[in-house]
């Protein structure tokens, strides 16, 4: 009897201890968040966000992140096709290396992309002779952003190639198309659900992006300063009201392209 | 038209992911063996290795053990409602959708030294932010999700119908966790694991808010690397990346060899 | 379409799949692949379609060699075993796919897919998608789809594996019946004797790769050419040594021969049902099983076990009994031959070699 008692404490005292844990770490500091951002009241919280360098500087975030998910969701879906579907020597080394943005601290990704763009690196003179400059500006952003992102797409593809039906495809070819006809009209459409979920995730990932941006970004105001470096210079600052106000908006944002995402997942393995 | 797209896939991740971390390598021995070893030697970049260090094992060991306890309750708990099961769900992951110096900047204002929390823990002496604990806090912040999304499915997929059959036979809940569970989710607790030591490693934005970045005193590995950017100091930053680079390395073959034993079931 | 297939051969790493595989289908005709699994009658299928290459041999449609050709250019219909319907495809989109990839103009698609939806009996489901039609259902796609582009052949890869029993039996009917409607020359693979008996026209038994005969099922069934054909179709008993039955034995040159004797070849009862009882002998009946329509007998003659059916309307027999059995026939095979040979006790003596 006693040893059974001693259960029940035990999992209450577990119990309670976990849940503790979870909303400490988690619910708190988000509810803290959004009730300082408000907390001197609606006109504040307005006027820092129509602060021109703050929505400037979100509306920079969305346009950049936008770019690179594009660019993802095409070399994503081109590496996930090429990795599932063909045999060739290094395929699974490749296959590897795809979660090496998962692996890399952002500030080491950030590096490689300062040293590999610079003005005195190949590439960098290059781009010079070209006429336009990629670090510190714009470009570089992007291709931080297209790093950091990389495995996301190509992860939610693969699963999708993988579980499809060979006869679908040998149905179609019966039925006279040709490989690219096949590949447009019926391989294309099952790969769907995975771009479009991955890209989601790049998305979100991309508009949350610090570390790889900070070290090859300008930060020039207006031009090449994104979201989530404004909101490090206002905490610099001391402008905890202006960092909060922004990063609510990057937040609700954000939690709602999660929320999507979740939802879509969810319909597809019930429907 | 295959051999097009293969080459078009190698070259993208040559340029991408193969050749920045060639180059790093380079950068790192641009001024010899002995930049090398200097940029690493310095005490700034030992005690900064120690930090990253601290913080690795002490998140990755707490959120493993909640991680693991929050996925078994949020799946197999009577006592939870199904709607709060879903509700606490879609909660784990919000720490994804964080940028991470909005997660630095929440934990300043929960914990600051002008809050009212702040405030009371520095009267017993322990600073949170600008010190340790606001690190450690920031991390398990950001590391949070990552074990409890690779159980959970795993625990949903198996169902509970083992672990019944082991209660009929007089098992106890931690009999049952250990001999039944456990093996079941085991390598999806390592391959979150790994991936939550090499977040945890790499952590950057929320630490550099919340640390304050001091010199000494609370600088890690990833946020020195930063300002030795900053100060254009590129060979010890890159030995100091060199060697974040090869644990990350080190790191991914673990996932991938985690991730190979995770399927055999 | 005539079809002719000379000398086929197909191996898939070390293990050889077809081997020297010959036939020849006339225009119209349904014929079954018929044989156990892994025996390669799927492979043949797909050689025809051009989803397999082929190893050595020629593969002549309408006079024309078509090995080279790929699926797309060969005028065939596909029906695959799991449907491999188009998931995001409804049913009408489907059955489309073929004609738009042809390129025929809106109002000859609709029209011809409406036939189709007609004749399938799928009228009121064409908005819907696969995942919300049952299996019967499914199937019927699959064939309507096949069907749209007017092909000349249509080929089948085991069409009811996926379907509940009872389904299957209508489905069977419905797809003679559509096949001798249209004329098509086809030919399905199934390892379900009893489908390919009630659907084909001629049966093609596949083993290990090897074609061992062709014929109609009435042939196959009287005149199997070789010991598997014999015991492949229909249930049969396989005894050591006929010549230790009645009416088998006697001569030596008998003795060490095996026989085949199928069930239908042995009627059982009381002395007093026979009329050549000097051909019957002593029998014991072991066990009976009821089989749904008919009892299955099994009956010991001395060291031997036959097995037999028995209609319903007969007086029940029960495990004991003793009974009358009278061989009508067996299905006799050493090394270098097989025959067919009638219980020399019968009015008809001579044995009959095939």
């Amino acid at each position: 009897m006693s040893s059974m008692l001693q259960g029940r404490w035990w999992s209450w005292g577990f119990r309670s201890t976990v849940m503790l844990y979870f909303i400490v770490l988690i619910i708190f500091p988000i509810i803290g968040i959004y009730g300082q951002s408000f907390s001197s009241g609606w006109a504040a919280f307005a006027e820092n966000i129509t602060e021109p360098l703050a929505w400037k500087a979100v509306l920079l975030t969305v346009k950049l992140a936008l770019i690179a998910t594009v660019v993802n969701m095409l070399i994503g879906t081109m590496s996930a096709w090429v990795l599932i579907r063909y045999r060739f020597p290094g395929r699974r080394l490749l296959n590897s290396l795809v979660d090496l943005p998962f692996a890399l601290p952002t500030a080491v990704a950030g590096l490689m992309i300062l040293l590999l763009l610079g003005p005195n690196s190949p590439v960098g003179e290059l781009a010079e002779k070209l006429g336009f400059t990629i670090l510190f500006h714009q470009p570089a952003i992007v291709i931080a952003m297209v790093f950091v992102t990389f495995p996301f797409v190509i992860r939610a593809v693969q699963p999708l190639l993988e579980e499809m039906d060979a006869s679908e495809e040998e149905a179609a070819y019966t039925l006279g198309a040709t490989k690219a006809t096949t590949f447009w009209r019926v391989i294309l459409p099952n790969m769907l659900p995975g771009i479009l979920s991955g890209a989601m995730l790049a998305f979100s990932r991309a508009l949350a992006e610090f570390g790889a941006v900070v070290l090859v970004a300008g930060n020039i105001p207006g031009k090449t300063l994104i979201a989530s470096v404004y909101i490090f210079g206002e905490i610099e600052s001391d402008n905890a009201i202006g960092a909060t106000a922004v990063s609510v908006l990057l937040l609700t944002f954000s939690f709602l392209i999660l929320w999507t995402v979740n939802y879509v997942q969810m319909r597809r393995k019930n429907g | 038209m295959r051999r097009l797209w293969i080459g078009l896939t190698v070259a993208v991740f040559s340029f991408l992911l193969i050749i920045p971390v060639i180059r790093i390598a380079m950068g790192a021995f641009d001024a010899g063996w002995s930049g090398f070893a200097q940029g690493l030697a310095r005490p700034e970049t030992l005690h900064a290795l120690y930090m990253t260090g601290l913080i690795v094992v002490i998140v990755t060991v707490v959120n493993t053990l909640f991680g693991v306890m929050l996925s078994l309750y949020l799946v197999r708990a009577s006592w939870l409602g199904k709607r709060l099961k879903q509700l606490l769900n879609s909660i784990v992951d919000l720490p994804f959708a964080v940028s991470p110096v909005i997660g630095g900047l929440m934990i300043v204002l929960l914990l600051g030294p002008e809050t009212a929390l702040g405030a009371l823990f520095n009267k017993a002496g322990v600073d949170i932010v600008y010190a340790l604990p606001g690190m450690i806090i920031a991390t398990l912040f950001v590391t949070f999700p990552l074990i409890v999304r690779e159980v959970m499915p795993v625990l949903q997929e198996i169902g509970s119908a083992q672990e019944e059959a082991a209660a009929t036979l007089g098992a106890s809940a931690w009999t049952t966790f250990w001999r039944v569970t456990w093996p079941s989710i085991r390598w999806c607790v390592v391959y979150g694991v790994v991936l939550t030591v090499a977040r945890a490693m790499g952590e950057f934005g929320a630490v550099l808010v919340v640390s304050g970045n001091i010199l000494f005193k609370t600088q890690t590995a990833t946020t020195l690397v930063y300002q030795d950017v900053e100060n254009f100091n590129l060979t010890a930053a890159n030995s100091i990346a060199l060697v974040l680079a090869a644990g990350s390395v080190t790191l991914l073959l673990l996932m991938e060899w985690a991730k190979s034993r995770r399927e055999v079931h | 379409m005539h079809i002719e297939v000379r000398g086929l051969n197909k191996k898939f790493g070390d293990f050889q799949a077809v081997t020297d595989v010959n036939f020849e289908i006339e225009k119209g005709q349904l014929i079954g692949l018929l044989g156990p699994s892994g025996g390669g009658k799927t492979s043949i299928l797909r050689m025809l379609a051009g989803l397999e290459t082929v190893d050595e041999g020629d593969i002549v449609f309408h006079g024309k060699r078509v090995n080279e050709l790929p699926p797309q250019e060969r005028g065939i219909g596909f029906v695959f075993q799991n449907y491999a319907l188009f998931k995001h495809m409804t049913v009408e989109e489907n059955i489309a796919f073929g004609l738009e990839v042809k390129k025929w103009t809106k109002p000859q698609i609709q029209e011809r897919v409406a036939e189709l939806v007609e004749l399938t009996g799928l009228k009121g489901f064409e908005k819907r998608y696969p995942h919300q039609l049952s299996g019967g259902q499914r199937q019927r796609v699959a064939f309507a789809r096949a069907l749209a582009p007017e092909p000349q052949l249509l080929l089948l890869d085991e069409p009811f594996a996926a379907i509940d029993a009872k389904i299957r039996h209508e489905l069977r009917s419905w797809l003679r019946e559509m096949i001798d409607r249209l004329g098509i020359t086809s030919i399905f693979v199934t390892h379900d004797q009893d489908e390919a008996i009630e659907v084909a026209d001629q049966i093609m038994i596949i083993n290990k790769g090897r074609l061992e005969q062709k014929g109609t099922p009435w042939e196959i069934y009287k005149n199997p050419q070789s010991p598997f054909v014999a015991g492949f179709i229909g249930e049969s008993t396989i005894v050591e040594d006929v010549s230790s039955l009645r009416g088998f034995g006697g001569t030596g040159e008998l003795s060490g021969t095996k026989a085949l004797i199928r069930p239908e070849y042995v009627e059982i009862g009381k002395a007093s049902d026979f009329e050549l009882l000097s051909a019957t002998e002593k029998g014991t009946v072991r066990h009976i099983h009821f089989r749904g329509s008919e009892w299955l007998v099994e009956v010991e003659i001395g060291a031997t076990k036959l097995v037999t059916y028995r209609s319903l309307e007969k007086e029940i027999l029960q495990p004991g009994n003793e009974v009358r059995v009278l061989i009508h026939r067996a299905y006799l095979f050493n090394d270098t031959d097989s025959w067919v040979m009638e219980n020399r006790l019968k009015e008809d003596p001579m044995p009959v070699h095939i």
